[in-house]
């Protein structure tokens, strides 16, 4: 183990920085939805290496958790994607109004 | 130049090209491809820190299932159609960009603060999973961690009954009158009435 944490963490955060990138530029739904995913697996990342830095399991299976929570939600995130792609024929999130105050 | 680094030099610019590719593509089935490449990628780190489950589970479960679903949903919607080409707001681009770059520097400075940019792992982790990665985890996931591992189980059958609900087409029933009125008007409606 002779690559330093820093690196790991540092990868990360250049990978969770293009994630918010793609959230901030994308109209289409489907297109936020993968940054976000994007983030999620820098986040984890994130965790796995302070747990190798403090010796600590606890950080493996707290990412194991965030994997299981990501795809809960990604099967829901996609079940409502579909859904509002049946009723507007689009997938562009400006024309979602609905739930707008 | 030690192993780790020259897998970590190899893998850690291809998971970047790949999530910057994604980002970059004109087409989303393109994007959910390299998303599947970054992946893999982030799959080989999580090896690299020593933790073989979650190397496995990462593969399986993000580059296999999650990144099927996507797949099968970017096809289900029609590959073509779903691209949005609406205008954009006034400077959305670029300040998302000075965004991220500052994000980047920001993370930099506290990663230099708080663990420092050559700090190494301390030794010992090998004497905590002994008997392998797998098991280690094992033993702090059910032991210390079973409650809330049962409480996923419950998360996992709540989304997919909510996933469920949420993509089913509406199927009205239809009466056997209605049939009856629509074969006497000469205009059965489709093949359901046929039988």
């Amino acid at each position: 183990m002779r690559t330093p944490i820093a690196y790991f963490l540092l990868l990360a955060g250049v990978l969770f920085a293009l994630g918010i990138v793609g959230v901030l530029v994308n109209r289409n739904a489907l297109r936020i939805f993968m940054s976000v995913e994007l983030q999620l697996n820098a986040v984890n990342l994130t965790l796995v290496a302070f747990a190798r830095l403090r010796n600590d399991l606890g950080g493996q299976v707290l990412a194991f958790f965030s994997m299981v929570v990501a795809a809960a939600e990604v099967v829901v995130g996609l079940a409502i994607i579909v859904s509002i792609y049946r009723r507007r024929r689009s997938v562009d999130v400006d024309e979602v109004r609905e739930l707008r105050w | 130049m030690p192993l780790d680094n020259v897998v970590f030099w190899v893998f850690a610019p291809i998971a970047v090209a790949a999530a910057v590719a994604m980002l970059l593509t004109r087409h989303v089935i393109y994007a959910a491809l390299f998303l599947v490449a970054n992946f893999a990628c982030i799959a080989v780190m999580y090896l690299l820190l020593d933790a073989a489950f979650l190397f496995a589970v990462q593969i399986i479960v993000y580059a296999g299932a999650i990144m099927v679903l996507f797949l099968f949903v970017i096809m289900l919607l029609g590959v073509d159609r779903i691209d949005v080409r609406s205008e954009r707001l006034f400077l959305q681009r670029p300040l998302a960009i000075v965004l991220g770059i500052g994000f980047v520097v920001e993370v930099t400075a506290a990663i230099r603060a708080g663990v420092g940019l050559s700090t190494h792992a301390p030794e010992g982790f090998d004497q905590l999973q002994q008997a392998g990665n797998t098991q280690a985890v094992a033993a702090v996931l059910f032991r210390d961690y079973f409650f809330p591992f049962e409480a996923t189980s419950i998360l996992l059958i709540v989304a997919a009954i909510a996933a469920m609900v949420l993509a089913q087409r509406k199927v009205r029933a239809v009466t056997q009158a209605e049939i009856d009125a629509e074969v006497a008007a000469g205009q059965p409606s489709d093949v359901r009435t046929a039988s």
